[in-house]
């Protein structure tokens, strides 16, 4: 049986929310921002006049300010995009149990229950992206089409603030003109590879063999070709479907380069302890700590650990990195940024395997310290209660990357296998 | 522009908020007669959404927003 299938996507998303909540930004090229002193600064976001000026996602501050030089640029706010992107996915959530989040900004609805044609479900498209500006304040484009793929791809058509209807009367028409580049997974090497076998366009990668697809990219040939014809049987997730957590990680890049032991060591607590907060929060413990180093010549490594115990602990987590950083690290130059994470993670109710010799009663009550930190800092916010190591340097301990920084970018293929995304048309 | 206002209500046995006087800055009540709408909505003039109640004060209509937890009017 067919399906009905919208991708919606917030545009400019975190550019809109800021220009929504600022009126007086509204006339100005508006960019979003880290902040360039803590040397994030780099374009997260434009506004449609910034746009028009040249200004691209990724690229330092100063870059685009030589394009546009009255650019304004605001800092991030993250709780606000959170509460956007939550009061969207409510909406959504009014129309199908199936929504399946891709980032913050981009979401897929599956309304095959809830219409009964291509038609109406683009009826229903037009009256989403009416309530979200009318209820939210911003603007959403909305891809209608069979499958996920064909829906992303239409979201990104007409922006902003529209609807394109993709159909299986219409795709060659309206999906097989544009450039490879555009469709899921096609990137600047894949793109590049295509160009060189004369591939330009979505139609070409629809139409060239499989048999030679497969042979120059492998089974990444086989999707493309399949992505490329709409044939992608992939389901739209249930919320309450969505994988387990698998790994919970957070990296930095500090304010300033990191030149000795001590200021790794204040480094991987702070992020240690965001990170075993979260494991907490999870219910998780882990058993395997990994560490990624970035050093200013951007060299980076990682290098990983198992762990005595599955832990939540901050104190075992970083003297498990610090451990790994002293074996693997040299200090041939400064260090830019450092990511902690831990993976093998297992439900904290799961028993735990205790040794005759070592005494489990002080890490019963680390965890019972931490256990009350996160109580106070829920109730009176992260600055309330802290190590004092945090306060030896300031612009680095006192950032708090558990409420700033715990948004991910995330994969298509990460629900499952390559196998599960490729599918029949259905006739 | 968006003004945060303070609101008196009552509440009813549901847990449902009733706003009755809307205070303006310098002290002035305002009576709110009727509330003819309540639903989210955007207020793009003031830059705020919230849940909005279509108020009856004096002789017009105005719309007051609950943004969770501050109410606010767009003026």
């Amino acid at each position: 049986m067919s399906r009905r299938i919208l991708h919606a996507d917030f545009n400019s998303f975190y550019a809109s929310v800021a220009c929504f909540l600022d009126p007086a930004l509204r006339p100005h090229p508006v960019a979003v921002a880290g902040n360039p002193e803590a040397r994030h600064g780099i374009i997260l976001a434009k506004n449609e006049l910034a746009k028009k000026f040249g200004v691209k996602t990724g690229e330092a501050i100063w870059q685009a300010k030589q394009k546009c030089p009255l650019l304004v640029t605001v800092k991030p706010d993250f709780a606000s995009y959170q509460k956007f992107s939550t009061l969207g996915r409510e909406i959504y959530g009014e129309y199908s149990d199936r929504v399946e989040a891709f980032g913050l900004d981009e979401n897929w609805i599956d309304v095959s229950g809830s219409t009964e044609t291509l038609e109406e479900a683009r009826q229903l498209a037009e009256t989403i992206r009416f309530r979200i500006h009318d209820e939210l304040g911003i603007t959403v484009s909305i891809g209608v089409a069979d499958n996920k793929v064909f829906a992303k791809l239409g979201s990104d058509i007409k922006k902003p603030n529209a609807v394109t209807f993709i159909s299986p009367e219409n795709y060659k028409k309206v999906v097989w003109p544009l450039p490879a580049g555009e469709l899921l997974y096609v990137g600047r090497a894949t793109q590049a590879k295509l160009l060189k076998y004369g591939v330009l366009t979505i139609g070409d990668l629809a139409n060239t063999p499989v048999s030679f697809l497969k042979s120059q990219f492998g089974k990444c040939g086989v999707m493309l070709h399949a992505f490329a014809n709409g044939l992608d049987a992939a389901p739209v997730m249930r919320s309450i479907d969505q994988p387990p957590v698998k790994s919970v990680g957070n990296g930095i890049t500090t304010p300033r380069d990191l030149v000795n032991d001590e200021d790794v060591y204040l480094t991987i607590c702070m992020l240690a302890e965001s990170v075993s907060a979260r494991l907490r929060e999870q219910g998780m413990r882990a058993k395997t700590a990994h560490l990624c180093v970035r050093d200013t010549g951007l060299y980076s490594f990682v290098r990983q650990t198992k762990l005595d115990h599955p832990t939540n602990i901050t104190s075992e987590i970083s003297r498990a990195c610090m451990q790994l950083f002293r074996e693997n690290y040299a200090w041939q130059t400064p260090i830019r940024s450092l990511t902690v994470s831990t993976s093998d993670l297992i439900g904290a109710e799961n028993p735990e395997q205790l040794s005759l010799f070592d005494d489990q009663a002080p890490r019963r009550r680390a965890e019972a310290a931490e256990e009350a930190v996160d109580d106070i800092r829920r109730r009176f916010g992260y600055r309330a209660i802290g190590r004092a190591l945090f306060l030896k340097d300031r612009a680095i301990g006192l950032m708090a990357p558990k409420d700033d920084h715990t948004i991910h970018p995330v994969g298509y293929l990460q629900n499952g296998t390559m196998d599960s995304v490729i599918g029949g048309r259905p006739q | 522009m968006k003004v945060y206002v303070a609101v008196e209500l009552t509440i009813d046995e549901a847990g449902v908020m009733h706003p009755q006087r809307i205070v303006w800055e310098d002290g002035r009540k305002f009576e709110i007669t009727s509330i003819s709408d309540v639903r989210r909505a955007a207020s793009l003039k003031a830059g705020g959404s919230g849940i909005r109640y279509t108020c009856h004060v004096g002789h017009k209509d105005t719309y007051l927003y609950y943004e969770d937890p501050k109410w606010f009017v767009d003026a």
